[in-house]
């Protein structure tokens, strides 16, 4: 008896085992270069990564349409898809196996690109001027900002303008919430609550009549509410999100700089926008923001 | 320091609705908690199922999921009201499970020989409850009574989280403007004792009063 109960655990721990090792790509818009592996200079980044078989990318799993670890296991998302340009421009269109996810929420970013824990990090990462200090940034990629959600019948605001006197929702205490104070003063910010879901929820019962805050966390909120929401006017901040390197690898960073500008000229940039977030929440694909090499 | 005295008026605005939403949820848990004791002793078996049904419900989950399904469920099915009359209804229901129960052991504690007489005197269910078990059963849970209304007032903290805007979530609001957290949190403390240390007071005076001796 004790031994079959054995057995039955051992069966039940490989098939976790292969479930978690299994390392395929999810085919995505991938395929800058051709097959064959490029050769890089002895002693770069590029080539490194290419001797030790494997590229390590810190993003995110919990952002819906960006970095997200999918029921499969897999991660993915825009920010997936990117990281996956700059493996495969290293090591040819077969990624099987050469590539590994690690989760990096905003607290630890800095330090797993400092400790050389990753390789890369692409994780709805804003390009500032603290973080230059101590980290590399290609890119930007892609440009969020703070925006406004409303019911997809809602006519009467179309913007940052005409939210006076109507009753907008954001988090206590939040950026978003000091954005709005001073930018929209007399907008009715008397509902306020601890979380952006529950924003959603009285956005859906008429208790609010938008919501506001980072675009990228909305346009979340549009995918899981299929035709119940859009977003209305022009992002009012400016959020670059940039792939973080170690901050003295030029290299690294001019390579990964060629990498996004030859996305955005070939189209690949478009399609996985189109993929990855335009399908689900049908906004109309951005023109890829300039790259800015420092 | 200075943060919290240019806030006064802020702090005053919240404590006002904290008391407030104290003492009408208060006043909603006596009354549906009287009532709930009340069914929990009656004759009447559906009754009593429905009391204990009431009580061990309310007292079982959370108070802040409890906030949650209120306020964002019952809309869905048409139950809809501002966030501080939710938050009255909420507090009042949540409390008034604890008041049955302090009032339940109140009634216990009567001498049965007490509601004998009274229905051999041919006074009827209501009557014998009303008259001659709840007056001696209220004055014999004065203190536990008291402690419901302090923990109300400290519960109604968790109002914020449906939008209220009391004390917490004034204190909430500036932390996060002034970035001076802890006097600020300190100052809460404060006006959370201008609350409690009277009210507790006040309820050792009245328990004085009118205590049975036995």
């Amino acid at each position: 008896m004790r031994k079959r109960l054995l057995l039955a655990l051992l069966c039940v721990a490989t098939v976790l085992a292969s479930c978690g090792s299994n390392d395929e790509p999810s085919g995505g818009a991938t395929g800058t270069t051709g097959k064959t592996p490029a050769t890089f200079p002895a002693g770069s980044t590029m080539d490194a990564i290419q001797k030790k078989g494997k590229i390590v990318i810190g993003t995110k799993f919990d952002q819906p349409l960006f970095g997200l670890k999918a029921l499969s296991g897999q991660p993915e998302g825009f920010d997936v898809e990117i990281a996956k340009l700059v493996a495969t421009a290293i090591f040819g269109s077969n990624l099987s196996g050469k590539t590994e996810f690690v989760e990096t929420p905003s607290s630890v970013r800095e330090q797993s690109i400092i400790d050389g824990k990753v390789d890369l990090v692409a994780a709805t990462y804003t390009i500032n001027d603290a973080r230059k200090e101590k980290v590399g940034f290609a890119g930007p990629y892609y440009v969020a900002g703070q925006s406004i959600l409303v019911k997809k019948d809602n006519t009467t605001i179309t913007g940052l303008d005409s939210l006076s006197g109507k009753k907008v929702c954001t988090v206590l205490g939040s950026t978003p919430l000091k954005t709005l104070q001073t930018r929209a003063p007399a907008a009715d910010l008397s509902i306020l609550f601890d979380t952006y879901s529950k924003c959603v929820e009285a956005l859906k019962d008429g208790r609010v009549e938008a919501v506001s805050t980072d675009n990228v966390i909305l346009l979340g909120f549009i995918k899981d509410n299929p035709g119940l929401f859009k977003l209305v006017g022009e992002a009012f901040t400016v959020e670059p999100y940039g792939i973080g390197v170690k901050k003295d690898d030029l290299a690294f960073r001019t390579f990964v700089n060629d990498t996004l500008e030859k996305a955005y000229t070939d189209g690949t940039w478009a399609k996985i926008f189109e993929k990855e977030v335009g399908k689900a929440t049908e906004i109309p694909t951005p023109a890829p923001p300039p790259i800015d090499r420092y | 320091m200075g943060v919290l005295f240019d806030n006064l008026g802020a702090f005053g605005e919240g404590l006002r609705t904290t008391a407030a939403l104290t003492l009408a949820s208060y006043l909603v848990a006596l009354l549906v908690g009287t009532l709930v004791a009340a069914m929990r002793v009656s004759p009447i078996a559906p009754l009593r199922w429905l009391g204990t049904l009431w009580t061990e419900v309310l007292r079982n989950v959370p108070l802040t999921v409890l906030f949650f399904v209120f306020f964002f469920g019952f809309t869905k099915i048409g139950v809809s009201y501002v966030p501080f009359i939710s938050a009255v209804i909420v507090l009042g229901c949540y409390t008034s499970a604890f008041v049955a129960e302090a009032i339940r052991s109140g009634i216990n504690s009567v001498a049965p020989g007490q509601a004998e007489a009274a229905r051999a005197l041919g006074l009827t269910f209501a009557q014998v409850i009303v008259t001659i078990v709840l007056p001696q059963a209220l004055r014999t849970v004065v203190a536990p009574l008291g402690s419901l209304f302090v923990a109300l007032i400290k519960n109604t903290s968790i109002a914020f989280t449906i939008a209220v805007v009391e004390l917490t979530r004034v204190v909430k609001e500036l932390a996060s403007v002034t970035g001076e957290a802890i006097p600020l949190y300190l100052g809460a403390a404060v006006f959370y004792l201008l609350l409690t240390l009277p009210s507790s007071a006040a309820i050792g005076v009245i328990e004085r009063k009118v205590a049975i001796r036995r």
